[in-house]
């Protein structure tokens, strides 16, 4: 199955849930909201054949647009057809359904993105922080994040 | 009389009050056989493994944040510090995904190319020397560390020669590479290239065939293909479970297609598909697969230029997003890069290959030894600078 | 000093001086010697250590201290002597303390009957043997109270590997020791070395057809009682960071790690004594012309034991620095499933063949220049056992090689 095959069913199963569909981008995606995102995690595993999860990146894309969660997806076999799932979520409501049940991959993924970024995964067994210190403040790789002066004790050199 | 009656019962073997109470045992994050500072949480009856608890995060230095703070070129000096045995790669990974988004029109020159595919082979072989030698280690055996790492040194300083670093190498830059290597030193790799092939003899013979070696990997850490795949594993630790699945030949990046070479995959040899044994073995014969590529390299490697002139020294990345991996010694490294067209990337997102492989480890380990815990560990072969990141 | 008044210990026992004085010369004759003598085997071998591995390995080992670095052992003991004594926190003080030596005791003790040359002996006991199967366990429980006392569970997990280890290694080293008495008919040391006089085929090993399985199985064991490799499963340090030993530092790590080494050199010893011919150096003119004289007869017969010994400790090093190491269930499955029952058939077949076949070659006026028929056999089982297993381990590195990989070409 091409990837535009692989579009057009996702397309015809989902028809308006799909909010937009990118395949001429670098990175060909289809974007959706996170209340959709359960249901097509599985249809593009189970219906499409996309059986790894490579990669999940969480992206602060700033003020106005929120915090954005780009998930890489890949047939696991000679082909190695894929695409990217994007789902967008404010900062006030920063909560993505977790896929850990699908990929187990996303598991540890998820507590990264949560880590760093913030963004909740809901029905994620154990999101605990998973880079970072279990008593750290904040989410790094929020683009208002101001690094803390102290950590326990420890002075920030950082200018 | 019913006194007496329960101090027997409580001597007699099986009796009630005779129990035995699991362990939690702490191992790491300093313990010789984590490669690093992993932590695992192991609950053991006896010696035992009933389950385990990867911790990671104990190494990071924060690599994705450094990148929203540095130029594109100076991040690839971050990169470098990834999987630290494999610098080369890292740095190939992270260029290419600038280079994507300059798009087609951006032609990297030939010999660039093929210097970048010696190095990343070379630097393959030296990870997976590394690799074999500690796997020796970890499963007692320490005089064949020693010889690895007699062979990894030749490696590092042909790298040394090349770009002056032997270990953090900063040398495949966007657009090409730092340097020009000379007809002296692509003799001196060639050179090598024979050198090398007979030892790898000796690693048979040291490790391969030794039949405690075969039993204490054989049967061992059995990883399937379904569960590999479930949880991202890539590398010679999907390879291992049967699934010949490998960037240079299903997706050529760079100029792989022009070369020939097989992808060794593991076949259960002394036990099961996917074992401890199989993902050594694969590594030992993606060696002598890695030498073929820089010898067919070396003899068609053109002159010219090494750097394409429409990357300028300050680099500004055009806007977009890509995507891009590559197979490194450890799997499929992933660079998910963000430009708004600033010399600073917006964002930078690594997709590291031990940090999926090490997520397995509590599936695979379960009901074995504590030995045997070692010895699955090592046979995934992590850097824990690419894990934490 | 001659066979008629015993050993130089004996003497003093048997003087009337007072009890004080007879301890201290008991103490004088008996544990000076040995002690230096424990601390020369020490400083021997681990120096023989670190060169043979770093030989092995490609590297030059120690250099800087002394010719070849052969004074770095003593740099490195006088190093653990000025280190701090740490004893951890929770440690069960007392037990911490004495575990070393306990463990050092043990083989320290064994040396009484280990001979050195025809008069050249402790203690001629006549349960020479059984004495060293007994106090040989000793060092183990030293090992045990070491992790236990440690409040370490790596330490602790060495400890239990260790007992372990001794419920499984010393049955078949028992068996051995069994085979061994069987054919020799005595348990006394010195008895039994005369008894291997003559031509070297006279020596134990080759008694018998049996006895070379006899006695790799007890060197197998022997290398189980060392906790040396592919056995050293209670230290394992890429396992268990360092095992019973893992909080032991400064002085109390030396004596550990000199007991190890003590140890080394009794089993040796004692394989030498066992099946090697002892003093004997297998060539019965040299030996009957060395023997005129008691002087050269200890010296010489001192000499040929420990280069004996010493020959059978690289063995045990280039074991250690070629192998790994083998799990404990494998060790327990090699010990109890395969080694006890091939020692079983050994004593078996070995008395038997003691009982319809005695020994020909009457070996006290040294003469049996003519093989008994058991000598041939032994001889050739020897070589087919040593010739076997070469091919065996060939074939095995044969068939796994990454060789095997399909249509492999460069």
């Amino acid at each position: 199955m091409e990837r535009g095959a692989i579009v057009a069913e996702v397309r015809k199963a989902f028809g308006e849930r799909i909010t937009e569909v990118d395949e001429a981008a670098l990175e060909p995606f289809v974007r959706c909201e996170a209340s959709t995102w359960p249901d097509l995690a599985r249809f593009l595993k189970e219906r499409c054949g996309l059986d790894m999860l490579v990669c999940l990146s969480g992206i602060d894309r700033g003020k106005g647009v929120g915090l954005e969660a780009v998930y890489n997806l890949e047939r696991c076999d000679a082909s190695r057809v894929g695409i990217a799932v994007k789902i967008r979520v404010p900062y006030e409501a920063a909560v993505i359904p977790s896929v850990e049940t699908v990929w187990r991959t996303a598991d540890w993924h998820e507590r990264e993105a949560w880590d760093l970024l913030g963004i909740r995964f809901e029905g994620h067994h154990n999101l605990v922080r998973i880079l970072c210190a279990e008593d750290w403040e904040g989410h790094p790789l929020r683009k208002d994040y101001k690094s803390p002066d102290r950590y326990h004790g420890i002075k920030n050199n950082v200018v | 009389m019913s006194s007496e009656a329960t101090s027997t019962a409580a001597l007699a073997p099986g009796g009630a009050d005779l129990r035995t109470e699991e362990m939690l045992l702490n191992m790491g994050p300093q313990h010789p056989a984590t490669h690093g500072v992993l932590r695992v949480m192991v609950r053991t009856d006896g010696e035992m493994v009933l389950d385990c608890e990867p911790h990671v995060g104990y190494l990071h230095r924060c690599f994705e944040k450094h990148c929203e703070n540095v130029t594109t070129l100076q991040a690839v000096l971050y990169t470098d510090r990834l999987d630290y045995l494999t610098a080369m790669g890292n740095n190939w990974g992270f260029c290419m995904a600038v280079e994507k988004l300059y798009g087609p029109e951006l032609v990297i020159p030939e010999r660039a190319q093929y210097i970048r595919v010696i190095c990343q082979e070379l630097n393959r072989i030296a990870s997976h020397l590394l690799a074999i030698g500690t796997y020796g280690m970890d499963v007692g055996a320490i005089t064949p560390f020693l010889y690895c790492f007699r062979e990894r040194e030749k490696i590092l300083t042909i790298f040394e020669h090349i770009c002056g670093q032997r270990l953090n190498y900063n040398y495949i830059r966007p657009g090409g590479v730092a340097y020009d290597v000379d007809d002296a030193m692509l003799a001196l790799i060639g050179d090598f290239c024979s050198y090398f092939l007979p030892k790898i003899d000796e690693y048979d013979d040291l490790l391969s065939g030794n039949d405690i070696f075969v039993k204490r990997t054989a049967n061992v850490g059995v990883l399937s293909a379904k569960l590999a795949i479930d949880y991202g594993c890539t590398g010679p630790v999907l390879r291992g479970s049967g699934v010949p699945r490998d960037l240079r030949k299903d997706k050529p990046y760079g100029i792989y297609e022009r070369f020939e070479f097989d992808v060794p995959v593991g076949s259960g040899e002394h036990g099961t598909v996917g074992d401890c044994f199989d993902r050594y073995m694969v590594r030992v014969r993606e060696m002598r697969e890695s030498t073929r590529i820089v010898r067919q390299a070396l003899k068609s490697i053109p002159g010219g230029e090494i750097r394409s002139a429409k990357i300028k020294a300050k680099i500004r990345p055009p806007k977009g997003e890509a995507f891009t991996r590559i197979e490194n010694s450890r799997g499929d490294l992933g660079f998910y890069v963000v430009s708004d067209g600033k010399e600073v990337l917006y964002r930078v997102k690594c997709r590291a290959p031990s940090f999926h492989n090490i997520s397995v480890l509590p599936e695979i380990s379960r009901g074995s030894m504590l030995a045997d815990l070692i010895a699955i560990i090592g046979s995934l072969d992590i850097v824990l600078g690419e894990v934490d990141r | 000093m001659n066979m008629d008044s015993g050993t130089l210990v004996e003497w003093v026992l048997g003087s009337d001086a007072g009890f004080w004085w007879r301890l201290a010369g008991v103490a004088t004759a008996w544990a000076l010697p040995i002690t230096l003598w424990v601390s020369l085997v020490g400083l021997i071998s681990i120096w023989l250590e670190r060169k043979i591995s770093a030989h092995i390995q490609c590297r030059l080992g120690p250099m800087e201290v002394g010719p070849h670095g052969a004074l770095q052992t003593i740099a490195d003991g006088v190093k653990l002597l000025a280190k701090e004594d740490l004893i951890p926190e929770g440690a069960d003080r007392m037990l911490f303390a004495l575990a070393p030596i306990l463990a050092f005791a043990g083989t320290f003790v064994s040396f009484a009957v280990i001979p050195f040359g025809p008069d050249l002996i402790i203690s001629d006991l006549d349960t020479g043997l059984y004495f060293l199967a007994a106090i040989g366990s000793l060092e183990a429980i030293g090992v045990i109270a070491a992790g236990w006392a440690s409040n370490n569970k790596w330490a602790l997990f060495g400890s239990v590997r260790a007992a372990t280890q001794v419920v499984s290694y010393e049955i078949p080293l028992g068996l051995a020791f069994v085979t061994v008495a069987a054919v020799a008919g005595t348990l006394s040391m010195t008895e039994m070395v005369e008894q291997q006089s003559g031509m070297f085929w006279n020596w134990y090993m080759f008694r018998n057809p049996f006895m070379p399985i006899a006695f790799i199985l007890y060197y197998i064991a022997s290398l189980a009682e060392c906790k040396r490799a592919p056995f050293d499963l209670p230290e394992a340090e890429s396992e268990l960071v360092s095992g019973f030993h893992t909080e032991y530092s400064g002085m109390r790590f030396a004596i550990f790690f000199l007991a190890e080494y003590a140890a080394m050199y009794v089993v040796s010893a004692l394989a030498v004594v066992l099946f090697l011919g002892g003093w004997y150096t297998g060539i019965a003119p040299l030996d009957q012309a060395l023997s005129a004289s008691p002087l050269w007869g200890n010296v010489v017969g001192a000499l040929v034991i420990i280069t004996k010994s010493f020959v059978l400790i690289f063995v045990q090093m280039w074991l250690r620095w070629t192998l790994p190491r083998i799990r404990l269930d494998q060790m327990m499955h090699l010990c109890l499933k395969v080694m006890v029952p091939i020692g079983m058939f050994v004593l078996v077949l070995a008395a038997l063949w003691q009982a319809l076949l005695p020994y020909e070659g009457a070996v006290a006026n040294h003469k049996p220049l003519f093989p008994a028929v058991g000598s041939i056999a032994g001889l050739a089982i020897f070589v087919l056992l040593t010739v076997g297993a070469w091919i065996w381990v060939r074939n095995t590195i044969r068939a796994t090689t990454s060789f095997k990989s399909a249509n492999y070409r460069i």
